[in-house]
C-alpha cells in the first residue's frame, strides 16, 4: 500500500487503461489477417499484396491488411455496379431501414468499435468514445430518415450510380459514415478505400453491413494505400468520386477525372482560423482552443491552428493558454485520462517536427507543454502540445497546414484587420470567433472565408448541418440537405444529348450592303465599352455567310481586365436581395423595350424565323423575372442540430463566376446563366456565344440603362475555350461555369486543379435553354451559392 | 499553480486582506455560458481515476467535507452524532484493510446552526488532541438562508458564534443587491461581515441559484474576494437548484483570476446536492484542472455535504475487499 500512501501525497490521477481483450479478440477470430469486402463478402489477397497495420502508440502490429490491385477494384466496382439500380429501385423506406439497422448495430458494438479505432489510429479512447463513434452513429440515423424522404422531398432527382470514396486516417469511421449514408441514402451503392494507416474499423463495420443483411455488392471496401486509392478514382465505372484529404492529393484526383463526367466532392486541408476578440470569456476561449488545436492531436482537417487575438489582450492570453497548456495529458491513447494520443505514423511526426523546427529558425517563439511525454515509447509516437508567437503572416508555419498539435499566433487591431488576417491564406474551410458581442460576432462570421463558422464554439460536427469548404478546402458540402445534392443528379440529364460540332462563325464572303457595317461593338468590362487588348477583330457572318460587322478577338488581358472590374464590385454582393431582384426586373423591362432588336439579330445572324426569335426574347425575359422573383425566397435554413443555439445554413454567393456561354439558343443561354449568377449576389465574367457575337452589344447596353452597377457583368468575346482556360486558371475567379463542348470542359476541370475553384460543365452535352425543367430552376441557384454553417449557442 | 501566472507576489500563507471596491474589474467580466457548459460537461469524460489512486483522492474528498446539519429540527443528540462521525469518518476496519490504520482522518469542518455550537463545540474539542488536524466548527449565521434579516441582528449573530466558538462562519450574501446590479452595497455588506468574523474564517454563501446568470455568479464572487471572504461556497443547500459544475467553474474561475490579481489564494466550497463519490471526484478534477493541487486541500477547498460521507465510505469499503457495501455497515453521522 505503499502506493497509496504516494498517491495521497501526489494526488496524481495515475492510470485507467481501456481493456483491449475484446478487440484482441475480434482480431484473433480474423487470425490477424484481413482482405477486402467485395459483394458482402470477405475476398482474401495473396500473401504478396498484404501490409501490417500498427498502433502508433506503440508500434506493435495489430494485423495484415490487403492492397488493393487492379484486379481487386474491378471486381469491387462491378459488384457495386451490379447492385445499382436494385438498390435505388427499393423503396426509401426499406433503405431507410437498413441505414437504421446499420446504426443501431453500431450501438450495440460501440465500445469495440472505439477501442479498435483507438488502437489503430492513436486517438485517446475519450474522444473516440464520446466523439467520432456517437457521431457515427447519428449520421446512418439521420440519414436513414433521408432515404426515407427522398422521394418526397428530392423528385427531381435520381442517384448517382457508383460512388467512389477515399477517406483519411484522422477520423477513420467517422469519415466513413460521412460517405456511405448520404451515398446509400440517395440509392448510390459504394467502393469505399480506407486510408492505409487505419482500415480496421471499415472491416468491422463491413461485418455490421453482413449482419444488417445490406444486400450484397451496396457497400464494398477495398483496402490499400494511394495506389488503390488512384485506381479507385480513376475507374471508368464509378459515377461518383468523394474525398476527403490532403489538398495535394485532392488536387490529383480533380486533374485525373477531368472530363470524366464524374461528380466530385473535395473536403480537403485548412488553415482554420480562431479569432479571440477583446470582449470574449478569455478562460472559455482558451478551453475553445484546447478543443481546436488539442484536439486529435491537431489531426483535424478544421483545427483551429490559427490563433488570431487582439492585440490589447494578447499577452494575457498567451499566458493563461501557457498555463492552461501544462495541464494538458499526452499519452497512452487508451488510458482515459489522456487528452493527447499518439501521432498516427512516425511519417507524420517527422513532418511536424520538420516544420515546427522550420518556424522556430524564420523567428517564432516556441513553448511546449511542460507536461511528461510517456517514457518507453517508440520514437515518433508522441508529440507535445505547442505554441509558437511572434508568428506573422509572412512565415511559411502561418500559411502551412502541419496538421498536428501546434498553434500559430497572431495578434490584430481592428475587426477588419481580424478578417483581413483570417482569410489571407489559400484555405476555407472552417472559423471560430470569440467575442461576447453578437454585433460583432454576426457581422464577422459571413466575412470569414469559410464553409463553416463557430461562434464561441469550435469542432461542432452534426449529421444535419453541412461540412465543407471553400478555396483550396475543396467543394461540397457532407450532411443535412446541402450534402444530398452531392450523391443525386437531375433525372433530365441522363437524356442530354451530346451537341454537333461547334459550328462557330462561318468566314464572311462578302458584306451586306444593307447592314451597319460601321458599328463598333465592343467588350463590357467595369460598365464601360472596351476595345479588345489585342487590337484584332473577328469577322462575323449572319447565317447566309455574310459579313455582318466585325467584333473583338478578346484575348487574356481582357479577361484579366474583366476579372479586375468583377473583384472591384464587391459591393453588389453585399446589396440586399430585394435590390438585386429591382435590378433584375428593371433589366427584364429594358430588354422588353430592346427585344425587336434582339430578335432582329437572331433572325440575321442565326437564321431563326421571326416567331422563334421573338420566343427566345420572350423566355430570356421571363427568365430574368423568374430569379428576381427567387432573389429574397432562395434563403437559408436554421439547421436541426443538437446545441442550444441555432445553426444557420446562410447561402452567400460564390464570388467572382467565369462563365462560357453556350453557342444554342444564344440570348437565352446567356440570360439563363447571367440571371441566377448576379441575382444571388456574384459578379462574372462572361464568355459570350459565337453563334451570335452581336448580342453582347445590345446586351451591355441594356445593361448601362437597368442600374447594374460597372463591373458585375462583364462580357468578353473571343475564343470561348482559350479564354475559358484563362477564367479556369485565374485564382481570384471562384467558380467557373462552362457550357461549350467535351475537349474544353475536360480542360477547364482540369485547369481548376491549381485554384481547387468548383465548376459546372456540360461536357458537350446539349440543354434545350427553352425547356423549364432544364433551362432554370433551383440547381441554377445552388450553382451560384456557397453554403456557409454559422453555430451560434447561445444562453445566458 | 504554474509559476508563469503569478503576476504578483505569491501570499500563500496569508489571509485574504481583500481590497477596494473596483468597479472596472466587473465592468471587465466576461462569461459564455454555452462554454463554461461544455467545459463543465467534458470534465468527467476527461478524467478518469480508479484504483488506488480514487482510494487516494476519495480520502482527501473525506477531509474535505464539512459535515453539515441544518435542519430545524436539529438536536444536541443529532448534533453529537454528527460531531463523532467528524472524527471518525472512515470504519477502523476499512482503514485496516487499506494498511492505513494509522491514518488519522477527519472531515473538515462541522457545519450548523447558531444555536448547536455548543454542543459541537464540547465534542469536537477532543479532536484538538484527537485528530492530526482539528476539525473546524462552521457556523451558518447573517440570516441563514435568506439573508434577509436586519443588518446590525446578522452583524451581531456573527459576533456571537464567533464567541461561541466557530472557527468559520458561513454567511449567505443579499442576493437582492446582486440582482439590482448594486455591488457596492454587497462589497460594503461583506466587508462588515469579515470585520465581525475577526479570527474565524469567513466563507460567503453566493446562493447561485438565485442569481439569475452565470455573470451575476462571477461579479458576486469577485465582489466577495474583494471585501475579504476567505472562500467563496456555491449555495445554501436550500435553494431549488445547488451546486453545479458549471457554477463551480465560473466561481474557480474567478478564484484563478482573483489569484493572479493580488497573489491571495481563496478557498471554493460547492455546497448542496453532492452526494456520491462520483460527484466528489467530478470536483476535485474540476479543482485540479482549473487550479491546482493545492486547491485540493481543506484550507482552500471543502464540501457541503450531509450524504456524501455515507456513499465514500461505501466506495472505500468496496475499494478494500472487492466487494460491494451497504449503507447499514457503516456508522450513521
Amino acid at each position: 500500500m505503499q502506493n497509496l500512501r504516494e498517491a495521497m501525497k501526489t494526488l496524481d490521477y495515475g492510470v485507467a487503461p481501456e481493456s483491449t481483450a475484446q478487440v484482441s479478440e475480434w482480431l484473433e477470430a480474423h487470425g490477424r489477417v484481413f482482405g477486402h469486402f467485395i459483394d458482402g463478402e470477405f475476398i482474401n489477397g495473396t500473401k504478396r499484396t498484404q501490409f501490417e497495420t500498427r498502433n502508433p502508440a506503440s508500434g506493435e502490429v495489430l494485423a495484415k491488411i490487403s492492397q488493393a490491385d487492379k484486379k481487386i477494384v474491378n471486381i469491387a466496382v462491378a459488384a457495386a455496379g451490379r447492385a445499382q439500380a436494385k438498390w435505388a429501385s427499393l423503396p426509401g423506406f426499406q433503405r431507410g431501414r437498413y441505414l437504421y439497422a446499420i446504426a443501431r448495430l453500431i450501438q450495440k458494438h460501440s465500445r469495440l468499435f472505439a477501442v479498435l479505432e483507438s488502437l489503430d489510429n492513436g486517438k485517446p479512447i475519450r474522444e473516440s468514445r464520446t466523439g467520432d463513434i456517437p457521431l457515427v452513429i447519428r449520421h446512418f440515423y439521420h440519414h436513414a430518415g433521408w432515404a426515407q424522404l427522398l422521394e418526397s422531398e428530392f423528385s427531381d432527382y435520381e442517384a448517382i450510380g457508383v460512388a467512389g470514396q477515399i477517406i483519411p486516417w484522422n477520423f477513420p469511421l467517422l469519415m466513413l459514415a460521412w460517405k456511405i449514408a448520404p451515398a446509400l441514402a440517395c440509392g448510390n451503392t459504394v467502393v469505399l478505400k480506407p486510408a492505409e494507416y487505419t482500415s480496421l474499423t471499415a472491416l468491422l463495420f463491413a461485418e455490421i453491413c453482413q449482419q444488417a443483411k445490406l444486400p450484397q455488392g451496396v457497400v464494398n471496401i477495398i483496402t490499400g494505400d494511394g495506389a488503390s486509392g488512384a485506381l479507385l478514382s480513376g475507374h471508368p465505372d464509378i459515377q461518383k468520386v468523394a474525398f476527403t484529404g490532403s489538398t495535394v492529393v485532392g488536387r490529383r484526383i480533380r486533374e485525373q477525372t477531368a472530363g470524366s463526367g464524374k461528380k466530385l466532392t473535395l473536403e480537403l486541408g485548412g488553415k482554420s482560423p480562431f479569432i479571440v476578440f477583446d470582449d470574449a470569456d478569455m478562460d472559455s476561449a482558451i478551453e475553445g482552443l484546447v478543443d481546436a488545436i488539442w484536439f486529435n492531436q491537431g489531426q483535424v482537417c478544421c483545427a483551429g491552428s490559427r490563433l488570431l487575438v487582439q492585440e490589447g489582450i494578447a499577452d494575457q492570453f498567451h499566458t493563461r493558454l501557457r498555463s492552461r497548456m501544462d495541464k494538458l495529458r499526452v499519452g497512452d491513447p487508451l488510458d482515459k485520462s489522456v487528452d493527447l494520443g499518439a501521432i498516427v505514423d512516425p511519417v507524420q511526426h517527422e513532418q511536424i517536427d520538420r516544420l515546427v523546427t522550420e518556424g522556430v529558425a524564420q523567428g517564432a517563439s516556441i513553448y511546449q507543454a511542460t507536461g511528461q511525454l510517456p517514457d518507453k515509447c517508440p520514437v515518433g509516437s508522441f508529440y507535445p502540445p505547442t505554441l509558437l508567437t511572434g508568428v506573422e503572416s509572412s512565415d511559411m508555419v502561418a500559411q502551412e497546414e502541419i496538421f498536428g498539435p501546434v498553434l500559430v499566433s497572431m495578434t490584430y487591431r481592428t475587426p477588419a484587420e481580424a478578417v483581413a488576417l483570417a482569410n489571407n491564406v489559400r484555405y476555407g474551410l472552417a472559423a471560430s470567433i470569440w467575442t461576447e458581442n453578437i454585433n460583432l460576432a454576426l457581422d464577422i462570421a459571413p466575412k470569414v472565408h469559410a464553409g463553416v463558422v463557430w461562434i464561441n464554439c469550435t469542432n461542432q460536427f452534426d449529421a444535419a448541418t453541412g461540412f465543407g469548404g471553400v478555396k483550396e478546402s475543396g467543394y461540397g458540402r457532407e450532411g443535412g440537405r446541402e450534402g444530398l445534392f452531392e450523391y443525386l443528379k437531375l433525372r433530365f440529364e441522363a437524356n442530354l444529348k451530346t451537341a454537333n460540332p461547334a459550328t462557330g462563325t462561318r468566314l464572311a464572303v462578302k458584306a451586306d450592303p444593307s447592314d451597319d457595317i460601321d458599328k463598333t461593338p465592343k467588350f463590357y468590362v467595369g460598365g464601360k465599352q472596351v476595345r479588345p487588348d489585342s487590337g484584332y477583330s473577328r469577322a462575323v457572318s449572319d447565317h447566309k455567310g455574310q459579313l455582318a460587322g466585325f467584333v473583338g478577338e478578346g484575348n487574356r488581358k481582357d479577361i484579366r481586365n474583366a476579372v479586375e472590374a468583377a473583384r472591384k464590385a464587391s459591393s453588389w454582393t453585399s446589396a440586399t436581395a430585394h435590390s438585386r431582384a429591382q435590378v433584375l426586373y428593371y433589366l427584364a423591362e429594358n430588354m422588353s423595350a430592346r427585344q425587336a432588336e434582339l430578335a432582329g439579330l437572331l433572325q440575321k445572324i442565326n437564321g431563326y424565323s421571326r416567331k422563334r426569335a421573338q420566343t427566345e426574347c420572350q423566355l430570356s425575359i421571363q427568365r430574368l423575372f423568374y430569379y428576381a422573383a427567387w432573389a429574397d425566397k432562395y434563403d437559408g435554413d436554421v439547421h436541426a442540430a443538437p446545441i442550444r443555439g441555432v445553426t444557420i445554413a446562410m447561402k452567400e454567393a460564390s464570388g467572382i463566376i467565369g462563365i462560357a456561354c453556350p453557342e444554342e439558343q444564344p440570348l437565352l443561354g446567356i440570360i439563363s446563366l447571367l440571371a441566377p449568377a448576379i441575382v444571388m449576389g456574384n459578379r462574372v465574367v462572361m464568355v459570350t456565344p459565337s453563334s451570335n457575337p452581336l448580342l453582347a452589344s445590345v446586351l451591355y447596353q441594356i445593361l448601362d440603362t437597368s442600374d447594374v452597377p460597372g463591373g458585375v457583368v462583364n462580357l468578353i468575346q473571343g475564343d470561348r475555350n482559350t479564354l475559358s482556360k484563362t477564367l479556369a486558371d485565374h485564382y481570384e475567379v471562384d467558380h467557373i461555369w462552362y457550357f461549350g463542348d467535351q475537349e474544353g470542359s475536360t480542360m477547364v476541370e482540369a485547369a481548376s486543379a491549381a485554384s481547387l475553384k468548383r465548376t459546372w460543365v456540360n461536357y458537350g452535352k446539349v440543354r434545350n435553354w427553352a425547356d423549364n425543367e432544364q433551362g432554370q430552376g433551383q440547381s441554377f441557384l445552388r450553382q451560384s451559392t456557397e453554403i456557409k454553417n454559422i453555430w451560434v449557442p447561445y444562453g445566458e | 499553480m504554474d509559476a508563469s501566472l503569478i503576476m504578483v507576489a505569491d501570499k500563500t500563507n496569508e489571509r485574504n486582506a481583500g481590497m477596494d471596491f473596483n468597479p472596472d474589474w466587473l465592468a471587465k467580466v466576461q462569461i459564455n455560458r454555452s462554454a463554461i457548459e461544455r467545459r463543465a460537461g467534458s470534465l468527467g469524460d476527461r478524467r478518469s481515476i480508479k484504483k488506488h489512486w480514487q482510494v487516494a483522492w476519495l480520502l482527501q474528498a473525506i477531509s474535505c467535507i464539512d459535515l453539515t446539519t441544518l435542519a430545524g429540527d436539529d438536536t444536541p443528540g443529532r448534533v453529537r452524532r454528527l460531531c463523532n462521525k467528524a472524527m471518525n469518518p472512515v470504519r477502523r476496519e476499512i482503514l485496516s484493510s487499506l494498511d492505513l490504520e494509522d491514518l488519522e482522518l477527519s472531515t473538515g469542518a462541522v457545519c450548523v446552526y447558531h444555536g448547536m455550537l455548543e454542543t459541537a463545540n464540547q465534542i469536537l474539542a477532543r479532536s484538538r488532541g484527537q485528530n492530526a488536524r482539528p476539525v473546524g466548527l462552521a457556523a451558518v449565521s447573517a440570516g441563514f438562508p435568506a439573508g434577509l434579516n436586519a443588518l446590525p441582528l446578522r452583524i451581531a449573530e456573527i459576533d456571537a458564534s464567533v464567541a461561541a466558538g466557530a472557527t468559520e462562519i458561513d454567511i449567505v450574501i443579499s442576493r437582492r443587491h446582486a440582482l439590482s446590479g448594486n455591488w457596492r452595497a454587497l462589497y460594503d455588506e461583506v466587508r462588515s461581515f469579515r470585520e465581525a468574523s475577526g479570527e474565524a474564517h469567513l466563507k460567503t454563501i453566493l446562493a447561485t441559484g438565485e442569481l439569475g446568470t452565470l455573470r451575476n455568479v462571477a461579479k458576486a464572487s469577485i465582489v466577495c474576494m474583494m471585501a475579504g471572504a476567505d472562500f467563496i461556497k456555491t449555495s445554501t443547500g436550500k435553494e431549488s437548484v445547488n451546486a453545479t459544475l458549471a457554477v463551480s467553474l465560473v466561481m474557480v474561475r474567478c478564484i484563478r483570476s482573483y489569484f493572479e490579481d493580488t497573489g491571495y489564494r481563496i478557498g471554493f466550497k460547492p455546497a448542496g446536492g453532492i452526494s456520491t463519490a462520483k460527484d466528489a471526484l467530478n470536483w476535485l478534477v474540476l479543482m485540479k484542472e482549473e487550479l491546482g493541487v493545492e486547491w485540493m486541500q481543506p484550507e482552500l477547498f471543502r464540501f457541503g455535504a450531509s450524504s456524501l460521507l455515507g456513499d465514500i465510505e461505501r466506495q472505500l469499503e468496496h475499494a478494500a475487499t472487492g466487494i460491494y457495501s451497504a449503507s447499514y455497515r457503516n456508522p450513521m453521522g
